[in-house]
């Protein structure tokens, strides 16, 4: 501030003063005006792109591709949530997509032909995740590798292994139906509904118990109208989603019935709120953010940098064994090429047109929901439009090159308003 | 003039016959350095005289290589930078480390963090925050909530500080505080630096502006190759003498504590 005296409070008291609504909604104005746009764009994007989809193709807007949309982004979004943890300390993995490979290869070789429960599988996939991500996180952090070239080798390097574990012209089906259950069984509609009312009540209590603590102490809290709009938003949005998932989906539901939330959705939502409190409210995640804003700064605060850089690969590749062994139950078996073509590329840009930055130190675990539904719903939209998938990559290719335009000029407009 | 011990007190931290050299270089030669609570110290000196050496040495970064390191009268040994905090020492550097992507409260606990079980005590935080800038009087933050992105280089000083005086310390060293600031934003620090010496801290400030160390200073020690040429009330000296004791090492009127020579040094 050049002129000191300009919006400087009155007492020191004023610093944990709790505004009023338009106080409130000004602020947020204005930090949006200054560059931390976070999700919008993508939010926005995902709005005109359902809306443009809908009023071409009535059928996108139907019960049955809703639930299409939600299996069908499921696997590119739980990698992205990991991917998000790396890119927020300005790393890349770009092994991610055929660790999932991997992982669900080795699961499915456990499964099918060893013949193992789907717990000890799906504990052994998990462990390779873990094993994959130590390692590169250990020659990235330790040995000083750049994360790019350690990640492009084991890139090479996984694709070979999926190879190698399938065979060439393979395939392995999975036939667990634990496995399967995950993207192609639903949740039971009452169930639905009890899940939907639970988390709604539990977002709401969380919410408000914090708001009263921190006025117990007298510091600055989220206006009541604010709290309850985001809780009553949050109800009637997801209160329709569960709805709409409970409708009859079945062309002949005197076949076969099908209906209810499809069981991935919970199980993300679970993995969203457990990394979501684990970068928010745990010192480790304040940890990861200190150390994608500055280094140096990390380090001097007795923060061991290296411990952190090699946890995030490990939180990564982990996240990409359950993307992989979601995408082992939608398609049914491992092939060869599984967790390769597009899938890493989708994932790296569903986090980053969620909000992610490149250049780390910002970004959310929801961002990576959010820009993994844009990622569906444009490949979902343009494949009921009869494109082929030559336009459909073009038109990924270009949002997402949109979406790291946004990134970059909002960093630029931050520096400009004095924000970054 | 030595100041005398009596008058002040006790000092908090006082350096008797400090050596370091890294290698061939003798950085320090026989430095003897005080700090006193509720007095300000400016620490002066021309570039490479050792003032960084000096405050690396008491801040735990370099091992001295021998001399007496005593706090509150007693000798200690610091190893590294926890044991300066543990003792109640923090620095706060020129490039003041904080991470633009955190609020103020957040760098100010960074590394610290208080939690309960392994959730982080976020309302507990900002009260603490609050309460030390409050007592800071600190009136230029909007919100303890705002980022550090948004904050002008004065207020990012002033967390900086706030941080280092969070943890109860009793000596806090500013390298440099007001280099790169505006006259308004000068003027701010260097009044919560008085602030910071009223409230019984010891403060070291190292500056090159010769303006701000005799606005706030109590006491100024100038180095002058590596040597203490002098440690003198800030009141009986004159801005011209304190030029020529950083740039010549001596000066009419100030019992210089160098060797007759300075060129031929002490021999450690």
């Amino acid at each position: 501030m050049s002129a000191p005296t300009v919006d400087v409070p009155d007492s020191p008291a004023e610093l944990t003063r709790s505004p009023s609504l338009g106080e409130y909604f000004r602020s947020y104005v204005d930090r949006v005006r200054g560059g931390d746009i976070g999700s919008l764009p993508a939010i926005f994007g995902l709005v005109v792109l359902v809306i443009v989809f809908s009023l071409l193709r009535p059928v996108f807007f139907s019960a049955g591709n809703f639930a299409n949309l939600l299996t069908q982004g499921a696997p590119i979004t739980v990698i992205a949530m990991g991917l998000v943890f790396v890119l927020l300390l300005g790393e890349i993995d770009l092994s991610a997509g055929f660790t999932s490979g991997v992982c669900a290869a080795v699961l499915a070789t456990l499964l099918t032909d060893w013949g193992w429960s789907w717990p000890l599988g799906v504990l052994v996939a998990l462990a390779v995740g873990l094993l994959i991500g130590t390692t590169m996180g250990s020659l990235v952090a330790r040995v000083g590798i750049p994360s790019f070239v350690v990640t492009l080798a084991a890139f090479l390097a996984f694709q070979g292994t999926v190879l190698l574990i399938i065979g060439e012209g393979g395939n392995v089906a999975i036939r667990d139906q634990t496995i399967l259950a995950i993207e192609n069984k639903n949740v039971p509609p009452v169930w639905g509904w009890i899940l939907w009312a639970v988390s709604i009540g539990a977002f709401a209590a969380l919410m408000l118990m914090q708001a009263q603590r921190r006025r117990a102490k007298g510091l600055a809290a989220e206006p009541m109208a604010v709290l309850a709009a985001k809780v009553g938003g949050l109800a009637v949005l997801t209160g329709i989603a569960v709805y709409v998932l409970n409708l009859e989906r079945s062309r002949n539901a005197l076949v076969i019935s099908l209906k209810g939330i499809p069981w991935v959705v919970p199980i993300i939502l679970v993995l969203l709120v457990v990394l979501s409190f684990v970068l928010g409210r745990t010192a480790y995640g304040r940890h990861v953010y200190a150390t994608g804003g500055n280094a140096e700064a990390a380090r001097r605060a007795g923060i061991k940098v290296a411990n952190i850089r090699t946890s995030v690969f490990m939180v990564c590749s982990t996240m990409a064994a359950v993307g992989g062994i979601i995408a082992a139950s939608r398609a049914n078996s491992v092939d060869p090429n599984a967790g390769g073509s597009n899938t890493l590329l989708y994932a790296v840009g569903a986090a980053v047109i969620g909000g992610t930055s490149l250049f780390g130190g910002k970004g959310k675990v929801r961002d990576a929901i959010i820009g993994g539904a844009v990622i569906a719903v444009i490949d979902n939209g343009m494949g009921l439009l009869g494109y082929s998938a030559g336009i459909k990559f073009i038109v990924t290719g270009l949002v997402l090159l949109i979406a790291a335009s946004v990134d970059a000029l909002s960093r630029k407009r931050a520096h400009a308003t004095g924000r970054a | 003039m030595t100041a005398n011990a009596t008058e002040n007190g006790t000092p908090i931290l006082q350096l008797r016959g400090i050596n370091k050299s890294f290698g061939p270089v003798h950085v320090l030669k026989q430095v003897n350095f005080a700090a006193y609570p509720g007095q300000v110290t400016a620490l002066v000196g021309d570039n490479g005289a050792g003032k960084s050496t000096l405050i690396k040495c008491i801040g735990g970064i370099h091992p001295i290589d021998s001399g007496e390191f005593l706090f509150e009268g007693k000798q200690v040994t610091v190893h590294g930078p926890r044991d300066a905090s543990a003792l109640g020492i923090e620095i706060v550097y020129q490039d003041l480390a904080l991470c633009d992507n955190l609020d103020v409260v957040q760098n100010m606990f960074l590394g610290r963090e208080q939690t309960t079980s392994i959730v982080l005590d976020e309302a507990s935080m900002e009260e603490r925050a609050a309460k030390t800038l409050k007592s800071l009087s600190v009136r230029t933050l909007r919100s303890t909530r705002q980022l550090v992105a948004s904050l002008s280089g004065g207020q990012r000083q002033t967390v900086a500080i706030a941080k280092a005086v969070l943890w109860n310390s009793k000596v806090v060293i500013l390298d440099e505080p007001t280099a790169a600031l505006g006259v308004a934003q000068t003027e701010q620090v260097l009044a919560l630096v008085r602030r910071l010496a009223d409230q019984g801290l010891a403060v070291v400030l190292i500056s090159h502006n010769l303006v701000d160390v005799f606005q706030v200073a109590d006491r100024i020690a100038a180095l002058y190759l590596g040597q203490l040429a002098a440690e003198v009330k800030a009141k009986d000296v004159r801005q011209p003498q304190v030029v020529e004791l950083i740039t010549t090492g001596r000066t009419e009127g100030v019992e210089s504590e160098l060797p007759t020579s300075v060129d031929e040094g002490v021999t450690a």
